[in-house]
This record gives structure tokens, C-alpha cells and sequence, in this order.
């Protein structure tokens, strides 16, 4: 079973800050983590490794500094740590960075390709299921549960609105995982040892036959224009005294509201 | 301060605080409220391969000494000390297998314990044997080629958790001191059953109890080192524990000034963070200092066991000594400086000075710590002649 799990290092902070000039967002001076939903994709994938036996990969595309994020993945246990690394990749949207990922996982080969339900900067949940879409290979998103790892399919739950729901899919799938999924493991002191020392394979743009004018900036159908905050609207009410009283009130207020 | 730690050690260091502020410091009120075996930081501890850390590369562990020991304990034992205790009598129990053992007990036993698997315990302690082990009453009498094992062991740390225990019994009466021995015996094995569940004022995370032996057959290959040398074996691991013992003494002291600090900065009164009085800065002054000079000497003198100095006994029990009396003034001194707060659960420190007193009775009282010291001064002295 090979499994390819992807990573993404994004800046420490829920204030995430843009540069107003090229709309993209500021890495300089923020210290940077592994996006927390792709912690989870790891360890569903060290899971499935301990389960079914296998081979797990991480995979990032980034700047060389997004190797450190790829060693912190090597120190929870997984086998190997790839990073594609080009001039070519920069300013990529959703749809380059899928496709460049798309590329390095056809390099690479999975059986199953997992992904966290979307990156804490961007926020977009694109980057999975264009992944799959690139591949033409089944995707299920928002799963929260493993259920089984046959040789050919897989049964997952999805977490859904009102519920979850029970999914099989045949194999190679594209899997993008939520934080109830699991908790993930903290590194290992001969995990961290190994990650000192592990090899990080690189690769480029022409390493994955990457075609260029689908990379980057030139590759990305996207402008941003602005990013901000939505206003916070102030439309609060907090309700005082006894629990038959709230109820009451509650209710009232929802049917002047017209919402019951 | 900067202790010049390798940057291995600063891993351990770092992996070792994760784990204590992520897993530790949330559940710590809860098993100190209900006295529960932490199982789930005991699984966290193992998937880290810190129960490795002393053991040797070829049984699986990561070949560290007592410095990398000292590390672990120390931050662990920030968040609680209960936990670490657990952790800390694990060490304790194993030191007689990897000092003294024979080749196939530690292919035996050492990669589970390297691994976390299986939980060890060390029993000396009996009603009748605290400070004195001269006082040992439990016996082991040679049959064939088992030994039978009959007698009580009390207080022992990690009791019912642990699967091996390390304990020491009679082997032949009329020899007097030296006619003790030491054991490794398993979890299981018919007549070795254990006794009532201490409730105790502090460290209620961690597990103490009875091992009552009662007829308990164990093949003679479970004698550790030979026939006659149980006091040795109990003397050395003693000596190579201590430090981990004042290091239990160093965290718990840090993790209370951290607190007093915090509080102290927020905390107004007469218009002013209480910090910013005099008297209240010359405590936190006192504790820190203690504190730093504590940490100096317990990593001196783990560094000193890693360079295989033989004779130990006198600097480990200096370590121990100066770390666990330093842990109970500062832990007292941190509820005073938080006042009412202090003294309330709501806050961690009143339980850390409930923790903290432990450290200046198990693995030989203070008292008797010092008793080591002034022996060593006296044939010292007398060498000198
Ligand atoms: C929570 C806990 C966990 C423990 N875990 C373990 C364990 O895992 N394994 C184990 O084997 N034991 C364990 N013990 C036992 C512990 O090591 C003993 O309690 C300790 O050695 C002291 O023995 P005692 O309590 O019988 O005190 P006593 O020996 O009865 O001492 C009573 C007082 O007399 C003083 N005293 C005694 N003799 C002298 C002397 N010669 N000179 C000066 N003062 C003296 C002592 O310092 C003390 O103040 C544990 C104890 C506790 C409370």
C-alpha cells in the first residue's frame, strides 16, 4: 500500500497577514507550522500503514524552507519526505498548486492520497479534490473515520451537516480528512533523531515533466484581488434568568425573526 | 541559565515539555482528584521512546546516560509529579537488570521496558524495613532449581501497573547483611499477588501498594547477579536514582515558580500587581536562585554518573538532599505568594506542595541522605591520615 499524504507549511497565526501589493499572503517574520489538518492526514496515514502495512510518503510543494515541515513529518515516523521545490511554483492559486502536486504524486505512485480538509492560510478546501479531478480518481472529503482498508477499496465515514455518511470507493482514492479523524501523535525521540538525518528527495519542474505554462503564477487562473476580514456583525443578544424563561424567549425571538 | 546541553539533549528536553503541556498539564487535577493510574501519558511516554533513554542501543533503547535521564524527569515533573514518579520508578526498578543482569535477563526484559511495554517496579520497602533494610523480612529459599519466595513488600511505586518487579529477599539469614538477594519476578506468576492500594496526601497518580508473596515459585535464572549481593544491588541502583530524584525535586520547583510568578503579575492589590512589592519579588528572587543552584547540582552530578565514577554515593546523595528540601520550601513559598488562591485546587500549586514532600522520604529519607554524606566525609578524613 503506498500512501501519499500532503503537507502544507503555513504561518503560526490566525492573523494572517497580506502583502496589499501582490494580494499573496506575508511568510516573513511568522514562524511557521504544519497546517493542523494535515497533522491528522498523517497520522490516518501512519494508521493505515500500522493496519494494512505499506509505504507512507509526505509531500509538499513549497520554498526549501518547507523542509523542516517535511522533517517534523519524518520524526512522527513516516518513511520518506519529498518536496517540489522550483522558481516555477511560485504565486501558484488552488488549481497550479493541484496540478504540481498531481504531478509529484504521478511521480511518486499511491495507492491512496491523503490530504487535511483545507490549509489554515488559504482556507479554500480546493487543493484535494482538484488533486483527484487532475487524476480523474474518486474523492472523498470531510472524512472523519477510517473504517476498513481492503486491497482494492476503502470504506470511510464522511462527516456530514446532520450526521455522517458511510462511503466505499474503490481504490486509488483521494481521501481529504477532519480533525475529529483522530489525535495526531507527537514526534519520537529516534523519529526526531531519524529526521535530523533523513534525506529529503527534491524535485523540479522538469524532475515531474511539469508543463510550465501550467505552473505559478503564469498557471493560475486565479487573481486575488483583495482579501479581508468580513466585519463582525454586532447582532448579539444574551438572554438572563431561569432555563424555562431563556427557552421562552428564545423561542419568541426566533418567530419574530421569522426563522421558526 | 545555559547548562551547554548537546543538541540531543535539548531534543529530549523540548519533546519532554511537549508532552508534559500538551498531555500532562490537562489532566493533572483530574488524576490527582481520583488517584487514576495516567495509562494514557504512560502510552504517550512510550510511542516518544522516552522509556528508552537509559537503556542500551543493542535492547532497543536510545543508549543515553543519566543526564538525558535527569532531563526528562525534570520536565516532566514540572506538570506533575505523580506522573513522573510513575515514570521515575520505572527507571528505578530497571537499574537492578541493567546494572547486575545477565545477559539473557536483559535480552529478556530490557527491549519491553526500552519500549514502554511493560511497566517495572522496584521493591525493598517492608513494614518492618524503611530507612533500615537490614529489617528485611521477605525470604527466598532455594528448591530444585526455583526459588521460593515468601514475605510482604509494602509502599511499592508502580505496584499492579508494572508486569516486572525487581525486589530483594533473604537468601540466607545467618549471613546478616550479606545474606540478601535480588529478583526480577513477573507479573502473574502464581502466589505473587498484590495488597491494598495506598491513598495517599500526594503524587496520586501515581500507584502504590503491597506485593504479597505468598509460596511464589520463580525459576532460578530470576536471581539477579549472584546469591548474597541484594544489598549491593540496591545500594548501586539507589545511587544511580537519587539524581532523578532531585531532579523530580528541580521540576516540581520550577513548575511552581513559574506559577507564582504568573499570578503574582496579575494579581492587584493596594493598586499594584503584587509583584511589584518588595517582599513578594525577594521570595520569588529566593526560589529562583535555589532553584538554578539545585539544577546545577543535580546536573553536575549526573554528569558525574555518565563519566563512570564509581563511588557516587555521597554526590547523589547531595543531589537529592539539596533539590528535595529546595522543592518543598519553593512549592510552600509559591502557595504563600499566591495567598488564598494558592491554597485553593483551582490553582496547581497547592497540590505541587502536597507532591513535593514525597521527594524527602522515598529512595532513603533526607535524614538518611545525610547520614551517606557524613559517612563519606568521615572516611575521607580518615584516608587522609
Ligand atoms: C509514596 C511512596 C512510594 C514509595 N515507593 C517505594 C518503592 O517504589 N520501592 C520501595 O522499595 N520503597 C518505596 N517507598 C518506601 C520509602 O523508600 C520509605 O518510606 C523510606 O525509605 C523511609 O522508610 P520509612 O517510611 O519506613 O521511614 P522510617 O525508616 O520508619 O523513618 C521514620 C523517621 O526516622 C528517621 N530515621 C530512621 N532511621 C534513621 C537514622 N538511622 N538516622 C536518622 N534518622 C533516621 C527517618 O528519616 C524518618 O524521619 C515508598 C514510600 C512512599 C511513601
Amino acid at each position: 500500500m503506498k500512501i501519499v499524504v500532503c503537507v502544507k507549511q503555513v504561518p503560526d497565526t490566525a492573523e494572517v497577514r497580506i502583502n496589499p501589493e501582490t494580494n499573496t499572503l506575508v511568510r516573513d517574520g511568522v514562524p511557521s507550522i504544519i497546517n493542523p489538518y494535515d497533522l491528522h492526514a498523517v497520522e490516518a496515514a501512519l494508521q493505515i500503514r500500522e493496519a494494512a502495512g505499506g509505504e507512507v510518503t509526505t509531500l509538499t510543494m513549497g520554498p526549501p524552507q518547507a523542509e523542516n515541515a517535511l522533517r517534523e513529518t519524518v520524526s512522527m515516523g513516516v518513511d520518506r519526505a519529498v518536496l517540489l521545490t522550483d522558481r516555477l511554483f511560485a504565486g501558484s492559486d488552488t488549481w497550479a498548486t493541484a496540478y504540481t502536486l498531481y504531478k509529484g504524486i504521478e511521480h511518486l505512485g499511491a495507492d491512496i492520497i491523503l490530504c487535511g480538509k483545507q490549509a489554515i492560510d488559504g482556507d479554500t478546501a480546493q487543493v484535494g479534490p482538484e488533486i483527484a479531478e487532475f487524476f480523474g480518481m474518486p474523492h472523498i472529503a470531510y472524512v472523519r473515520k477510517i473504517v476498513e482498508v481492503g486491497n482494492d477499496r476503502i470504506v470511510v465515514q464522511r462527516l456530514m451537516d446532520d450526521g455522517f455518511d458511510v462511503v466505499e470507493s474503490s481504490l486509488p482514492v483521494l481521501l481529504t480528512v477532519v480533525r475529529e479523524i483522530n489525535v495526531p501523535r507527537l514526534p519520537s525521540l529516534k523519529g526526531k533523531m531519524a529526521a535530523k538525518k533523513a534525506g529529503i528527495l527534491k524535485l523540479s519542474a522538469a524532475d515531474l515533466k511539469a508543463e510550465e505554462e501550467n505552473l505559478g503564477l503564469k498557471g493560475s487562473p486565479t487573481q486575488v484581488k483583495n482579501i479581508f476580514a468580513p466585519e463582525a456583525k454586532a447582532n448579539r443578544k444574551v438572554l438572563s434568568g431561569s432555563m424555562e424563561d431563556n427557552v421562552a424567549q428564545l423561542v419568541n425571538e426566533l418567530v419574530e425573526m421569522k426563522c421558526i | 541559565m545555559d547548562y551547554f546541553l548537546t543538541e540531543e539533549q535539548v531534543m529530549i528536553r523540548d519533546l519532554a515539555r511537549q508532552i508534559a503541556e500538551e498531555k500532562i498539564v490537562p489532566v493533572r487535577a483530574e488524576l490527582d482528584e481520583t488517584g487514576e493510574f495516567p495509562w494514557d501519558v504512560m502510552k504517550t511516554l512510550a510511542q516518544s521512546d522516552l522509556f528508552g533513554l537509559f537503556i542500551p542501543e543493542e535492547y532497543g533503547g536510545l543508549g543515553k546516560g543519566c543526564l538525558e535521564l535527569t532531563i526528562a524527569v525534570e520536565e516532566l515533573s514540572r506538570a506533575c509529579l505523580g506522573v513522573s514518579t510513575t515514570f521515575a520508578a520505572n527507571a528505578l526498578g530497571t537499574y537492578p537488570i541493567l546494572l547486575f543482569g545477565s545477559d539473557e535477563q536483559k535480552k529478556k526484559f530490557l527491549p519491553d521496558i526500552a519500549a514502554g511495554k511493560r511497566l517495572v517496579a522496584f521493591g525493598l520497602t517492608e513494614a518492618n524495613a524503611g530507612s533500615d533494610a537490614g529489617g528485611t523480612q521477605t525470604t527466598a529459599r532455594l528448591d530444585g532449581n526455583e526459588y521460593v519466595i515468601n514475605g510482604t513488600k509494602q509502599w511499592i511505586t508502580n505496584g499492579g501497573a508494572a508486569e516486572v518487579y525487581t525486589i530483594i529477599a533473604i537468601t540466607d539469614r545467618s549471613k546478616g547483611p550479606r545474606g540478601a538477594s535480588a529478583f526480577v519476578i513477573e507479573k502473574g506468576t502464581p502466589g505473587f499477588t498484590f495488597g491494598k492500594k495506598e491513598n495517599k496526601m500526594g503524587i496520586r497518580a501515581s500507584a502504590t501498594t503491597e506485593l504479597i508473596f505468598d509460596n511464589c515459585r520463580i525459576p532460578k535464572e530470576n536471581l539477579i547477579g549472584k546469591e548474597g549481593m541484594g544489598f549491593v544491588v540496591a545500594m548501586k541502583t539507589l545511587d544511580n536514582s537519587r539524581t532523578g530524584v532531585g531532579s523530580q525535586g528541580v521540576g516540581v520547583a520550577q513548575g511552581a515558580l513559574d506559577e507564582a510568578v504568573k499570578f503574582a503579575r496579575q494579581r492587584v492589590q493596594f493598586g499594584h500587581p503584587v509583584i511589584t512589592f518588595q517582599a513578594v519579588q525577594h521570595m520569588l528572587a529566593d526560589m529562583a536562585t535555589s532553584i538554578e543552584a539545585a539544577r546545577a547540582l543535580v546536573y553536575a552530578v549526573s554528569r558525574l554518573v555518565d563519566s563512570g565514577s564509581k563511588d557516587i554515593s555521597k554526590e547523589s546523595a547531595m543531589a537529592k538532599v539539596f533539590a528535595t528540601d529546595m522543592a518543598m520550601r519553593v512549592t510552600t513559598d509559591a502557595v504563600q505568594v499566591m495567598g488564598g488562591s494558592g491554597y485553593m485546587k483551582e490553582y496547581p500549586v497547592e497540590k505541587m506542595m502536597r507532591d513535593a514532600k514525597i521527594l524527602q522520604i522515598y529512595e532513603g529519607t533526607n535524614q538518611i541522605q545525610r547520614n551517606v554524606i557524613g559517612q563519606a566525609l568521615i572516611k575521607e578524613a580518615a584516608r587522609l591520615k
